[in-house]
């Protein structure tokens, strides 16, 4: 099958292999302990793993598109901050 | 004690559905990921530029005035579409002749095709055959919407009113037709005002269609493109070029297709944050309305 259309490139393809993985795992943690696990965080509103997962990868885009703007460090430092950013989100949201 | 049967035959339904959106979605949206990593000139060769197509756009001033624009004219057509939808709502009749006649004469602009409309207005609004165009002038009033940029705000503003104010109209009105008598005769005895009526009744009782209808307008004008397309192209200048319009001419016009991954990805971040709040905020108000009922 020739993909070279779509212009993959290796950080690309492990960036969507994460993802893949990251969807897998909640997957089978759904199946382990099923239910989503649902709980009233700071935010006031009920929200499940899936939830959380999602809220995470977002405001991780963000964190990362507000590193660019606004700070020349490197965008690994942006990514220690998302991976503390996600941590937190699964602890208090 | 009896088994729970387990059927995983529903996977199978899904199937199709899935197939379906990782060919038109999925599939192509890793390609704009591919795209906005890498820079081409064509031929399907690729060099990859790491993440200097989003550092470019993050502090571009052609994205900046591109987003201030799209959030003004999204903010703008939601502070008049949606009062204006709820004042015409409660001034519409509830029963007799008069209710197919408005429901029907609200439906008719949802009818027409987004090209149409925008052809509508860029001829009913030229100043040398348009009804519009030419009114205004013979009145002495300077309007030119291909010159002037305000006048082709106003054209447009006063075209996505026209065209969408209904929706908002008939979300209400279901919301308030749903609404029993017994609340308004509570209302009569108690000796409430028009306006308490409409505070303590009628707001509530429309609060949850107002979010769909909220939600739905701001969607549609946040990605807005074929109306103002056809009556202003972007111009005059790039006073009228909306997120969408720029993204097109950055992708098909110039055929920087690196930028036009990074921009379209942006934008749609914002679009699914904004999705996200507004469904979250939509059935946090309905858990609290049903909650607050019972």
């Amino acid at each position: 099958m020739d993909l070279s259309w779509m212009a993959w490139t290796k950080p690309t393809a492990t960036f969507f292999i994460i993802i893949l993985c990251l969807l897998v795992t909640m997957t089978v943690w759904e199946i382990k302990v099923p239910g989503g696990a649902p709980r009233l965080g700071v935010l006031r509103f009920e929200t499940t793993r899936g939830d959380r997962l999602f809220v995470s990868l977002l405001g991780s885009a963000f964190i990362h598109i507000f590193w660019l703007a606004f700070i020349s460090l490197s965008l690994w430092w942006a990514l220690v901050v998302a991976f503390i950013y996600a941590i937190c989100v699964f602890i208090w949201v | 004690m009896i088994a729970k049967q387990v059927n995983q035959k529903a996977w199978f339904m899904v199937l199709p559905v899935f197939l379906v959106v990782a060919f038109s979605a999925i599939i192509p949206l890793m390609t704009v990921v591919n795209y906005s990593v890498q820079d081409t000139f064509g031929n399907n060769q690729f060099f990859w530029v790491g993440m200097d197509w989003f550092r470019d756009l993050i502090h571009s001033d052609r994205f900046h005035d591109a987003f201030l624009r799209q959030i003004s004219f999204s903010a703008i057509i939601l502070a008049i579409e949606i009062p204006l939808g709820i004042m015409i709502a409660l001034a519409m009749p509830k029963k007799g002749w008069g209710v197919p006649v408005c429901l029907i004469s609200m439906a008719l602009p949802l009818l027409i095709p987004w090209n149409v409309v925008g052809t509508i207005w860029q001829i009913f609004g030229r100043v040398d055959i348009g009804l519009l165009g030419h009114t205004l002038a013979a009145m002495g009033i300077d309007y030119n919407y291909t010159q002037d940029p305000i006048a082709a705000w106003i054209t447009i503003i006063v075209m996505d009113i026209w065209h969408w104010t209904s929706l908002v109209v008939l979300l209400c009105y279901a919301g308030l037709c749903s609404i029993p008598d017994a609340y308004y005769q509570a209302a009569k005895i108690d000796g409430a005002s028009r306006f308490s009526v409409f505070r303590y009744i009628q707001l509530p009782k429309m609060q949850r269609v107002l979010l769909i209808a909220v939600l739905l307008r701001f969607m549609d004008s946040f990605m807005i493109y074929t109306e103002p397309f056809v009556i202003t192209g972007g111009g005059p200048g790039n006073s009228t070029t909306f997120m969408s319009i720029d993204l097109v001419k950055m992708a098909i016009g110039q055929f920087d297709l690196g930028p036009a991954a990074a921009m379209s990805l942006i934008y749609f971040l914002v679009i699914l944050l904004l999705s996200w709040v507004f469904f979250t905020v939509m059935s946090n108000i309905g858990e609290e309305s049903s909650n607050g009922g019972a």
